[in-house]
């Protein structure tokens, strides 16, 4: 892991806008000059009304969604380069979703027939831990967040969406990444497991790793922001359409 | 990063007059799993033998990293040498379990043709190997010595795998290999083909309209449309965030993938 307070992430200039060649080439602008840095330890809250382009920008840091302009420069962990997410080959992207940038999305997707604490232990086995110290480590986290052991050897596509979010949760922490990116992982959640949840944030913070994060409700925001961007909607077209690609 | 597995560049395929596949240029690295997506006659089926050079290409080349050569021009290898990559380091799961198992002799003999293509010859060390990759594929030892003929299609499908999984290919050509099979044994085959490509590190190119399959399967996804690839990248940006307009139709036609 990172020594402290070395830039894990600087976002420059970053723009998406969205032509739906379907409605006739519309063009949705939903970013527009995003800059920002992040640092090792930091925890940063985006903020905006709904439809101001959060959820999106959370995506072009992941490479799910292609910025239309801009740089996204983020520090590889294997190699300590920094690499420019929108200008790397799939492969390093891919090799950088293993072991430089966790995300956890607003819904789990569920795998069929792959059980909960192994869909858990996944991300940690992909960096290379041993099959029994990944499951160990994944049933320590089920366990902190409450979902009652019985659920851990089923798949998830029965659970509530609280107990789904919950195993999206822990799959997102198991594995020590420099960079995490949450999207809004509370929304589902009782009291004591957003309690919960604060916690690992703030835990995975003092160990050195950054945030970026979305969070539905004003506790959690104050609980863990370090720092945190304002976003506004660029127009409401641009807001419906971010919501529309969202769902 | 490791040197790719397959590189082609400038590939073409013509039927006469008509297009096949052509302009095409790709890297498949050791461990990949990439899919090729695109409606019926778009190109996807012509791409796949081409790839596997069970068609001639009529322009451009295809290089595979062999085992003892290094990348080498497929176009340069004889018959023979051919032959010998397909059955050893390459596998291919055709749609129809027809086309890529011998239906009449039995599900052991199936899987142990191939082992005795790459020079096993102990009988017991065959059937053992055999009986360990029908468990593997979760087909009760006790079929050993059934034809195919007899099986499930879900089954037969499965057999396909452990045929082509025996010799330890590092690369495997897959055309639709669910699109015969029921939905309720698709998730099984999706799984078990998923945890098998994990864990033997394969690299494998699949053909299929489903775009679910490949977000479930595959990192990388191309798109094809007339022939050509339209659009490429990591299999959750391109069916996320497509910029083609053939693209946005493909994934705004399907329900939820």
């Amino acid at each position: 892991m990172q020594t402290h307070k070395q830039p894990v992430l600087e976002v420059r200039g970053l723009s998406k806008t969205f032509t739906l060649h379907q409605q006739g080439g519309l063009e949705l602008p939903v970013l527009s000059a995003v800059s920002f840095e992040v640092r090792a330890g930091d925890c940063l809250v985006l903020d905006g009304p709904s439809g101001a382009g959060k959820s999106s920008l959370l995506r072009c840091l992941y490479g799910n969604y292609l910025a239309s302009s801009g740089e996204i420069l983020l520090r590889a962990a294997d190699s300590d380069e920094i690499l420019d997410l929108c200008r790397i080959s799939p492969q390093r992207l891919t090799a950088l979703r293993r072991d430089t940038v966790g995300y956890v999305s607003q819904f789990l997707r569920v795998i069929p027939r792959v059980s909960s604490q192994a869909l858990v232990a996944e991300p940690l086995q992909a960096l290379g831990a041993g099959r029994e110290e990944a499951m160990q480590r994944a049933a320590e986290l089920l366990a902190r967040l409450n979902l009652p052991e019985r659920l851990w050897g089923l798949p998830p596509a029965t659970f509530s969406g609280g107990e789904q979010q919950r195993v999206n949760i822990a799959r997102g922490f198991i594995a020590p990444k420099p960079l995490l990116l949450l999207d809004e992982p509370t929304a589902s959640l009782d009291a004591a497991n957003r309690a919960v949840v604060i916690a690992l944030i703030r835990e995975a913070c003092a160990a050195g790793q950054a945030v970026v994060g979305i969070f539905h409700d004003a506790e959690v925001r104050e609980a863990v922001a370090t720092q945190r961007l304002p976003l506004q909607a660029l127009s409401s077209a641009a807001s419906q359409a971010e919501m529309a690609m969202a769902a | 990063m490791s040197r790719p597995l397959l590189q082609v560049r400038g590939l073409a395929k013509r039927y006469g007059a008509r297009i096949g596949c052509e302009g095409i240029d790709l890297d498949l690295y050791p461990g990949e799993v990439l899919c090729i997506a695109g409606e019926s006659g778009s190109g996807k089926s012509t791409l796949l033998n081409t790839l596997a050079f069970q068609l001639q290409p009529d322009e451009g080349q295809i290089q595979y990293d062999l085992k003892d050569r290094g990348l080498t021009d497929l176009g340069t290898l004889t018959q023979a040498q051919l032959r010998e990559l397909w059955r050893t380091d390459w596998g291919f799961v055709r749609q129809n379990p027809r086309d890529g198992l011998r239906m009449q002799v039995s599900a052991g003999a199936n899987i142990g043709e191939r082992l005795m293509a790459v020079g096993a010859r102990h009988y017991g060390d065959i059937r053992g190997a055999a009986a360990d990759w029908l468990a593997r594929v979760e087909i009760p030892e006790e079929r050993l010595d059934d034809a195919p003929k007899s099986f499930s299609g879900g089954m037969q499908q499965r057999l396909q795998i452990a045929r082509n999984l025996v010799s330890r290919p590092r690369l495997v050509f897959m055309d639709e290999p669910t699109a015969g099979l029921d939905v309720s044994v698709q998730a099984r085959f999706l799984d078990l083909l998923r945890g098998l490509a994990a864990e033997l590190d394969l690299a494998v190119i699949l053909v299929t309209h489903d775009l679910a399959v490949a977000r479930l399967l595959a990192q990388r996804l191309i798109v094809m449309r007339h022939g050509r690839i339209v659009e490429t990248g990591l299999t959750d940006q391109v069916l996320d965030d497509p910029q083609h307009p053939y693209t946005q139709l493909l994934v705004s036609s399907v329900l939820a993938a």
